[in-house]
């Protein structure tokens, strides 16, 4: 180090004399450096530094405004990153939330003509600008050229939902603004969504009341308003026949079978138990195969009663199809609409979406199921994790002596919750479905056999895999809580005779519980939305029945179920029709993000309860 | 009976005895943290039903010692002892004691306020709690006792269930006081609990001291030698670790024995 830094720097910062110095550094330094020759260095060396140190000093203790001192750079980088990220969630949220909003809004319905002569209708879904191809100008006539000249070559398109996909092979169909001859609005055309194949857009022609054949001119509204609800009880009773009380009394067969195995296994084939099941099973078979037949009777006495009301409807090519009134879901006369009748469509038909199941290969009917199953596994893995998480935890920080294993420990943690999560729905299968559940099937459900029980995807390994995946952010979460429980808390518990335990139970847990809930609202928040995972181990496409159901034991842990993330995909990007399932990939988005805040603000709000009861005052 | 200087390892030792003899007697108590050692030598006596202050300069090692007593050194890791520390013919350090046990005999206050996030009630309660009392009617006696003790009685009276976080800081150290008689402790250790209050507040816990005087055997650490002065009826000079003279208050602050107290208690030095 030379000399003249050190002499410079300790000048700059006690602004002694010279002389002052000198003393200073003799008896500072003492014997050791006090030789004259070194003193005489500094001295000079102080000399030399003084004239910089006074230009330094000027511009120090400037009050001109210094760009760089300031940090104001950084300062605008920092706001800036942050608004960037404060918008992209704002844009993204509005336009979830645009698009989820509207798409159950009725739109009217176009009657368009084209210059070719062919006629369609449909609704507007949405236009773009394009540039048609030097190819299509070509083909157009010399006016139509013109207007696409006149707008820099540019054109406009409309996509419209054109619907009766059982005529046309397709739903939507673009429109190219120079096609078209004229566009009308008929009040006639009737919005009809079906059963099946999806909505038809045309307009009824005559109407089959059991034999009593209306046509148009006299056929009242009214009526087929009527005759549409009494189908849509018909098609109620037949469904809750068929699912409900059929499924139930297939439940009690396969009960039965599976009984009458169980004692096979057991006992034998030849045994007199297996005999007397055998005989004890018969009756009751015979009597649940007599009810069943009388339930099949009556839906299929009600499916020839469906078939005598049909309607004759027509699209605007004058293609006749003949409908059943009981496919019929929802149908409206889309041109002639109040804002209240509007209104009423739309509700409606959030209601189907919120409290129904899918049909049509999801992208039609609701999403209760998937509704459903989210909450469940939600729920299930929270109950999985916290206990898990937060033991884990409370052993490392409270009682494992801190030292290089726990830090090993600790750091393979926080690694865990780097690991990509479609990993863990490995591990999920090839541990909880493939060996515990095989095992668990070979021990308790060996008479289910070769179909598996637990030995499969299910709502319980699903839960639990997510756990997994999750606990690292519960334990890191949970041990910086009880790190800041002020040690004065611990002391004072201890000395009134506590012991260890009773001072975590007592006063270190419930003072780390807000810290450890927010650990749990990010491990839920993030298991919530978490897809990838599920897919190997218990999501599907459409779950035959719901995990809770009014069978013992009530809660059906091994069934595979229904989940919002996985069905924005499937319905998204595993549907016939993207573009027709497009507007319920934002609606089911828009329910998903709900579904997670509402959960998040439930537990947010319980958390700020405990933070009340615990965090008043100061210390 | 004022006894003769006696001490050990060079300590002038001097004590007013207490009227009902010796609580507890440390012989060649040392103490280290890690390699540092705290405690050298220690050999002092508590004498049972009076005010001991320990005082000295920050560092000396008077908390540690007064730690020591319940043995809340035992959560720092590295810790290790040497000599004796008796109560009731007991080592206290003995593999066989129980800390639990030991501690539920101590009643302890700290330096700063630190009552339960809790009610006043249930903070009181608490070294029953922990004992496993539930009975109703014998925990709303505790409160009332160990409140009226603690001279708390009449201002939280009508609030029991409120949060003990609300009170102000001299009624926290109050609380805290009450706290630690709950359990019916035999001492008292006070590790310098008036220093983070104001001096009306202080003077509220030194009457507190002088009420609990007779009842309770009371070892007060304080940085503050009127303080020490006014309440206690022996003052033990600490200094780097060693304890330099103990004697009766009155002597130690009129006419010590030894140059270093006199320099201390004069305020030349500390």
């Amino acid at each position: 180090m030379k000399p003249e830094i050190v002499r410079g720097d300790s000048a700059d910062a006690s602004e002694t004399s010279a002389v002052e110095n000198e003393q200073l550094l003799s008896s500072e330094k003492g014997a050791r450096e006090a030789t004259a020759s070194e003193a005489s260095d500094h001295i000079r060396a102080k000399d030399e530094m003084l004239p910089e140190k006074g230009g330094r000093g000027v511009s120090r203790k400037s009050m001109v405004w210094d760009f760089k001192a300031r940090g104001e750079p950084f300062l605008w980088g920092l706001g800036g990153a942050l608004t960037i990220g404060i918008m992209m969630i704002v844009g993204f949220v509005v336009l979830i939330v645009y698009n989820g909003l509207l798409t159950f809004y009725p739109k009217p319905i176009e009657r368009v003509v084209l210059k070719s002569g062919a006629i369609l209708a449909g609704e507007t879904t949405r236009s773009e600008v394009f540039r048609p191809g030097p190819e299509t100008l070509k083909n157009l006539s010399p006016q139509d050229r013109k207007l696409v000249e006149d707008l820099n070559g540019y054109a406009t398109r409309n996509l419209y939902r054109t619907g009766n996909f059982d005529l046309y092979n397709d739903d939507f169909r673009w429109v190219s603004d120079y096609d078209v001859a004229e566009i009308h609005r008929p009040r006639d055309l009737i919005f009809l969504e079906r059963m099946e194949w999806g909505p038809f857009i045309g307009t009824i022609k005559s109407a089959d009341f059991n034999g009593k054949i209306v046509d148009k001119e006299s056929l009242k509204w009214d009526e087929l308003k009527l005759q549409h609800r009494q189908a849509e009880k018909r098609r109620k009773r037949v469904k809750e026949i068929e699912r409900d009380q059929l499924g139930a009394i297939n439940h009690l067969l396969e009960r039965d079978r599976l009984k009458l195995r169980k004692v096979e296994i057991k006992h034998g084939k030849q045994s007199a138990e297996y005999l007397r099941t055998l005989e004890d099973l018969k009756g009751k078979e015979d009597e649940l195969q007599s009810r069943h037949e009388e339930l099949s009777r009556e839906a299929a006495i009600l499916k020839e009663l469906d078939a005598k009301y049909t309607v004759t409807m027509a699209d605007v090519g004058g293609r006749e199809v003949n409908l059943r009134i009981s496919d019929m879901v929802r149908f409206y006369p889309a041109n002639d609409l109040s804002f209240v009748e509007k209104l009423g469509i739309y509700l409606s038909r959030w209601w189907e979406f919120l409290t129904d199941e899918p049909r049509e290969a999801n992208t039609e009917g609701g999403v209760m199921p998937a509704i459903f199953g989210t909450f469940c596994m939600t729920v299930l893995m929270s109950l999985a994790v916290a206990p898990f998480g937060v033991m884990a935890a409370l052993y490392l920080r409270e009682y494992a002596r801190q030292g290089r294993l726990v830090s090993l420990v600790r750091i393979c943690v926080n690694n865990l919750a780097g690991v990509p999560s479609i990993v863990y729905g490995v591990f999920g299968l090839g541990f909880f479905a493939y060996v515990l559940g095989g095992s668990i099937d070979q021990l308790f459900f060996p008479e289910r056999l070769p179909n598996p029980t637990f030995g499969t995807g299910g709502l319980l390994w699903a839960s639990l895999t997510l756990a997994l995946l999750t606990v690292p952010v519960v334990i890191v979460a949970t041990e910086e809580a009880l790190a800041a429980v002020p040690q004065s808390m611990r002391e004072a518990s201890l000395a009134c005779g506590a012991s260890k335990w009773q001072t975590i139970k007592n006063i270190v847990l419930p003072r780390a519980m807000p810290g450890i809930m927010t650990g749990l609202i990010l491990a839920m928040a993030r298991g919530a939305g978490e897809v990838a995972p599920l897919m190997l181990i218990g999501v599907v496409k459409m779950a035959p029945e719901l995990p809770i159901d009014q069978f013992f034991p009530y809660i059906h842990l091994e069934r595979s179920f229904m989940h919002l993330g996985f069905h924005i995909y499937d319905v998204g990007f595993q549907s016939r029709n993207s573009e027709a399932a497009k507007p319920m990939v934002f609606v089911t988005t828009l329910l998903l993000i709900f579904l997670v805040f509402l959960m998040n603000a439930a537990s947010i709000t319980l958390r700020n309860r405990l933070k009340r009861k615990f965090f008043t005052g100061h210390f | 009976m004022a006894a003769e200087p006696r001490g050990s390892n060079g300590t002038v030792y001097h004590v007013k005895a207490g009227p009902d003899g010796t609580l507890l007697s440390m012989k060649d108590f040392s103490l280290w943290y890690g390699l540092a050692q705290a405690l050298f030598n220690v050999s002092m006596t508590v004498e049972k039903g009076l005010v001991t202050a320990l005082i000295g300069p920050s560092g000396c090692g008077k908390s540690t010692l007064l730690r020591a007593i319940n043995r809340m050194n035992d959560l720092i890791e590295g810790l290790k002892c040497s000599g004796k520390i008796v109560l009731d013919g007991t080592d206290i350090y003995d593999p066989s004691v129980d800390v639990i046990g030991l501690r539920k005999l101590m009643g302890m206050v700290f330096q700063k306020p630190n009552p339960f996030p809790m009610s006043i009630a249930e903070n009181v309660t608490y070294p029953l709690k922990v004992d496993g009392i539930r009975d109703k009617r014998i925990l709303k006696e505790t409160v009332e006792k160990a409140l009226k003790a603690a001279a708390l009685w009449d201002e939280v009276e009508d609030r029991l269930n409120e949060n003990a976080l609300s009170l102000s800081g001299g009624q926290q150290q109050r609380l805290c006081i009450a706290r630690a008689i709950a359990g019916e402790p035999e001492v008292l250790l006070m590790d310098e609990p008036c220093s983070a209050l104001d001096p009306v507040a202080t003077a509220k816990i030194e009457d507190l001291i002088d009420e609990l005087k007779g009842r309770y055997t009371i070892v007060i650490v304080t940085h503050n030698m009127q303080q020490a002065a006014r309440v206690s009826d022996n003052t033990a000079f600490m200094y780097l670790g060693r304890l330099i003279e103990y004697g009766e208050t009155s002597v130690i602050f009129t006419n010590p024995k030894v140059d270093k107290t006199m320099e201390y208690v004069t305020g030349r030095f500390g």
